[in-house]
């Protein structure tokens, strides 16, 4: 045995209500969604915690919603579920895009969207789509329930606006018919791996011109970001290649990454920027605009 | 703390008392007698610890066992007399899909449950349900061709 998980205190919820109530009256504890994460971060001594909370049994969380005008997918959600549904897959394909490249079928299966929101990885895959589909999430507590624009919610490697007595409930994707989205993912391989960078873009296009343009890259920031200057640069400029390729360099000055493991700093640079091209290209192609 | 942990194992009903930080791997080769399941990388990444949770493959390595309670564990134990792995198992031999033998079980129970989903067995969808199997010795190529046979002669 390579690996010893240091001893904690146990407990399971059945329902939101039991979780919250747990949440609420222990201290020290850590929450067990899929635990595809927390049980390697238990084991490598990531996290020492007294308390271990498993929600991965409360039913209530484990949907994915049509309400028309958006989808709301809880936050126990299998990714799996997600990559296979057929609702995420006409409302938000680029979520299901995403989601279909993260981790192995095996991880899948067991791993939630909320575990990987949570967990606040600068590299979760799940991030740049909902940042471009303007997703929000809804936190509960036993004061009640407040919602958060997912661009809000990452602070930092590992942190998050959770506080310590909130859970996430659910994720809110508004559905906007008119746009194209894709997600592009650069790994160390092609399955099985990390993002040495992430992008995801949407596009909204009115006759020639850009409409509304959204990026949102990984695993090139504290947290995943937003290319601001990028999408501002776009908006209401004519769709041409050299626009776009111009547009893409500006990525740079919203990200700011390290250099680790899987790449060095200036390599990711040069990737976002390549990466933000080829999304924005595969984007309009997506609704039929080929540039 | 100890907690009483029952589920299904190939088809009985077990139960086992448990620490919480103990893994399903460790509860499945320790405790049950369960030896096709594998301790490869013990963290998410090799495959070799595959089972069935409810039908689905999992590490077995990276779920604690008081997760499981009340679901349905299968091994290659409790399928091996199907006709899905009787022939994934000939194919491999004669694919020579099989060298130092170790990641073999976790492959035969990925590969079982792509075969039970009705996944259409293209090599794209075969490699991509088994990027999370991990082989040292024999690479892909006969591991992909073996599943392909397997597929095509039960059907």
């Amino acid at each position: 045995m390579f690996y010893r998980i240091p001893k904690f205190n146990y407990y399971r919820a059945s329902t939101l209500n039991e979780a919250l109530d747990l949440v609420s009256s222990l201290n020290d504890f850590k929450v067990l969604a899929g635990g595809t994460d927390l049980v390697i971060d238990l084991k490598v001594r990531r996290y020492t915690v007294k308390n271990v909370v498993d929600i991965s049994r409360i039913k209530e969380l484990d949907y994915i919603a049509d309400d028309g005008d958006r989808v709301r997918i809880g936050a126990l959600t299998k990714l799996q579920s997600i990559a296979d549904s057929p609702i995420i897959r006409e409302k938000a394909p680029v979520l299901a895009d995403a989601v279909r490249e993260m981790a192995s079928w095996q991880i899948r299966n067991v791993a939630t969207i909320g575990g990987n929101l949570c967990n606040a990885s600068p590299a979760a895959d799940t991030a740049p789509p909902l940042y471009v589909l303007n997703a929000t999430l809804r936190l509960v507590s036993k004061e009640g329930e407040r919602e958060v624009p997912i661009t809000e919610f990452f602070l930092g490697p590992r942190k998050t606006a959770l506080r310590s007595r909130e859970l996430l409930k659910e994720i809110v994707i508004p559905h906007e018919p008119d746009c194209g989205a894709s997600f592009l993912k650069l790994g160390r391989r092609n399955s099985f791996t990390l993002s040495v960078v992430a992008v995801a873009t949407l596009v909204k296009v009115d006759k020639n011109k850009f409409a509304d343009v959204r990026i949102a890259l990984n695993s090139v920031a504290p947290t995943p970001v937003r290319a601001r200057k990028a999408e501002e640069c776009l908006k209401g400029k004519e769709i041409s290649l050299n626009n776009i390729t111009e547009a893409a360099k500006l990525v740079l000055h919203d990200i700011s990454p390290i250099s680790d493991v899987r790449a060095s700093a200036e390599y990711r640079k040069d990737m976002s920027v390549v990466l933000t091209r080829d999304s924005l290209i595969k984007s309009l192609e997506r609704v039929g605009i080929k540039v | 703390m100890y907690v009483k942990v029952s589920f299904k194992l190939n088809g009985e009903d077990v139960t086992v008392d448990v620490e919480p930080n103990e893994i399903l791997l460790d509860t499945l080769r320790l405790k049950l007698g369960i030896k096709s399941v594998k301790r490869g990388c013990e963290r998410a990444e090799c495959g070799a610890c595959t089972v069935l949770l409810n039908g689905s493959p999992v590490y077995s390595c990276t779920l604690l066992t008081v997760q499981i309670d009340g679901m349905e564990v299968r091994t290659l134990e409790g399928i091996q007399d199907t006709p899905e792995v009787k022939a994934l198992v000939s194919k491999f031999v004669e694919a020579g899909a099989v060298q130092c033998g170790f990641c073999t079980p976790g492959f035969i129970v990925t590969a079982y449950a792509l075969i039970k989903k009705g996944v259409e067995p293209t090599p794209e969808n075969i490699k991509k349900a088994l990027e999370g199997n991990i082989c040292r010795c024999t690479g892909y190529k006969k591991i992909i061709e073996a599943v392909t046979k397997a597929v095509e002669s039960i059907k």
